[in-house]
């Protein structure tokens, strides 16, 4: 297969303002994987989506020769393990691959709920001090992750945990901004701000980050305290 | 294999989640100290090496913790390669375990776990029994595609997903006397009924797999009662 081809028999249906679907085709984007792009319109997801993901009903899902497979995580050691002439994202270390797995986790289930709770005030007036204080500890907890020494997670190069840590860079930004305070400062994490740098640095991460406008406007939406029945499923 | 104190596991013979990490154990002959958590209570040694959710089960090797039981089985594997390969060797298939593992966690056991607190509530209860007989299905229907004919998920052996529901046999069993229903049951899921008996006679799980009643005693003397309805 030439270089510039697209593989027929891969295709990712994706929601591009979705970071779960950013993390898959970055993994893709920096093993110089090429790809079918489908866009879903998840108010109106398309019959592919519903045959290849019944159980969840939800983007990114990625199509292989004709084998579907949904949930980014699960997509990105997918593609490390099949794709196995470009770099691998995973270390090859069984202790530090159980440590990249827990800290994946450990963003999605615990770090990014909080994050969105305490900057989008999603909680009562009265508790809302002590959840920007959860928030930041969860914070803290993966830059101390990071480390001072660390280019990336990955050490010198991008790994599994870098892109799965990636909605740091991209949509907190644009929610802080919407909300008008900074949770994540440069003074207070001073290691994750330095990891931003070094990430915004590399054009497959740039490429792969979405547009401010649609992204500030959503966030705008949501502060504004509306229930959205038609929420984007971020997954 | 594996010297006498290298291996820790903190946990409980209740939790679904320690049962996986000790089948995983079992099945490739480790050697392993169980560090047995009193009920109600987590001890020092499990709120230094599990900070961030201070939940069992937590390996513990050279030292080093490990937590997360999923993450725990795909380091038992890829540490020890001797004995039988827990994730299967082709990319598709170990991420189609990998898949039905995380829907056990993220929308099997919730619903399986919180029927408890609607216990009372016909409606709700009913609710929750759909869910639960529905998921039962899913993985009914997967077992009959992955297995293709053979005793497990796995094939002739255990493998990750096997491992992965493995623990929540017991509980389920649970479920069955609390409420009076079928779920696993050659009448409602004909497949996984058999896979329940191949499971509970292989080696790694014969002698750790918990009965319904010692379950249901320990639900009674620990965490009493169901709460009333909310009015």
């Amino acid at each position: 297969m030439g270089e510039n081809e697209i593989d027929e028999g891969l295709k990712v249906y994706g929601f591009s303002i979705s970071p779960f679907t950013r993390k898959v085709e970055m993994t893709l984007n920096l093993k110089g994987i090429k790809y079918e792009h489908i866009e879903e319109d998840l108010n109106n997801k398309s019959s592919d989506l519903l045959r290849y993901n019944p159980v969840h009903k939800a983007t990114p899902v990625l199509l292989h020769n004709g084998n579907p497979l949904p949930e980014s995580l699960i997509i990105m050691e997918y593609i490390d393990d099949t794709w196995t002439d470009a770099d691998p994202i995973m270390p090859p270390d069984p202790y530090d691959r159980a440590m990249v797995r827990f800290w994946a986790n450990f963003i999605d289930t615990k770090l990014v709920p909080a994050i969105k709770v305490a900057v989008l005030r999603e909680c009562e007036e009265e508790e809302h001090e002590k959840k920007i204080e959860e928030a930041k500890h969860w914070v803290k907890t993966i830059e101390n992750v990071l480390g001072e020494k660390k280019k990336f997670f990955g050490g010198e190069k991008i790994g599994y945990l870098d892109i799965a840590a990636i909605w740091l860079i991209g949509w907190v930004p644009a929610m802080q901004e919407a909300a008008g305070w900074e949770l994540i400062s440069k003074e207070k994490f001073p290691f994750l701000s330095a990891w931003t740098q070094e990430m915004l640095s590399h054009q497959v991460v740039r490429d792969n980050l979405p547009h401010r406008d649609p992204l500030h406007a959503y966030y705008v939406w949501r502060l504004s305290g509306f229930k959205p029945e038609l929420t984007p499923v971020f997954k | 294999m594996g010297k006498k104190g290298e291996v820790k596991l903190i946990g409980s013979w209740v939790s679904p989640f320690v049962f996986r990490a000790r089948v995983a154990l079992n099945l490739k002959s480790i050697d392993f100290e169980f560090l047995q958590e009193k009920a109600g209570s987590k001890s020092d040694l499990l709120l230094k090496s599990n900070p961030v959710h201070k939940k069992i089960p937590v390996l513990i090797h050279h030292d080093k913790p490990i937590c997360e039981s999923l993450v725990i089985v795909q380091y038992i594997d890829e540490t020890w390669t001797h004995g039988p390969s827990i994730l299967p060797s082709d990319p598709y298939d170990r991420a189609i375990a990998r898949f039905w593992a995380a829907y056990l966690d993220e929308k099997f056991f919730p619903a399986l776990k919180s029927i408890r607190m609607v216990q009372g509530q016909g409606d709700e209860v009913e609710k929750k029994l759909k869910e639960i007989k529905e998921g039962l299905g899913l993985l009914d229907d997967a077992l009959v595609k992955i297995s293709k004919g053979k005793p497990f998920f796995g094939g002739e052996e255990l493998g990750y997903l096997d491992i992965a529901l493995s623990g929540f046999v017991a509980w389920i069993q649970v479920r069955e006397k609390t409420f009076d229903v079928k779920l696993l049951h050659e009448s409602t899921t004909p497949n996984l009924a058999v896979w329940v008996h191949n499971l509970s006679a292989h080696p790694a799980v014969k002698d750790i797999i918990p009965t319904a009643d010692a379950l249901i005693e320990w639900v009674r003397l620990n965490l009493g009662p169901p709460p009333p309805p909310a009015n």
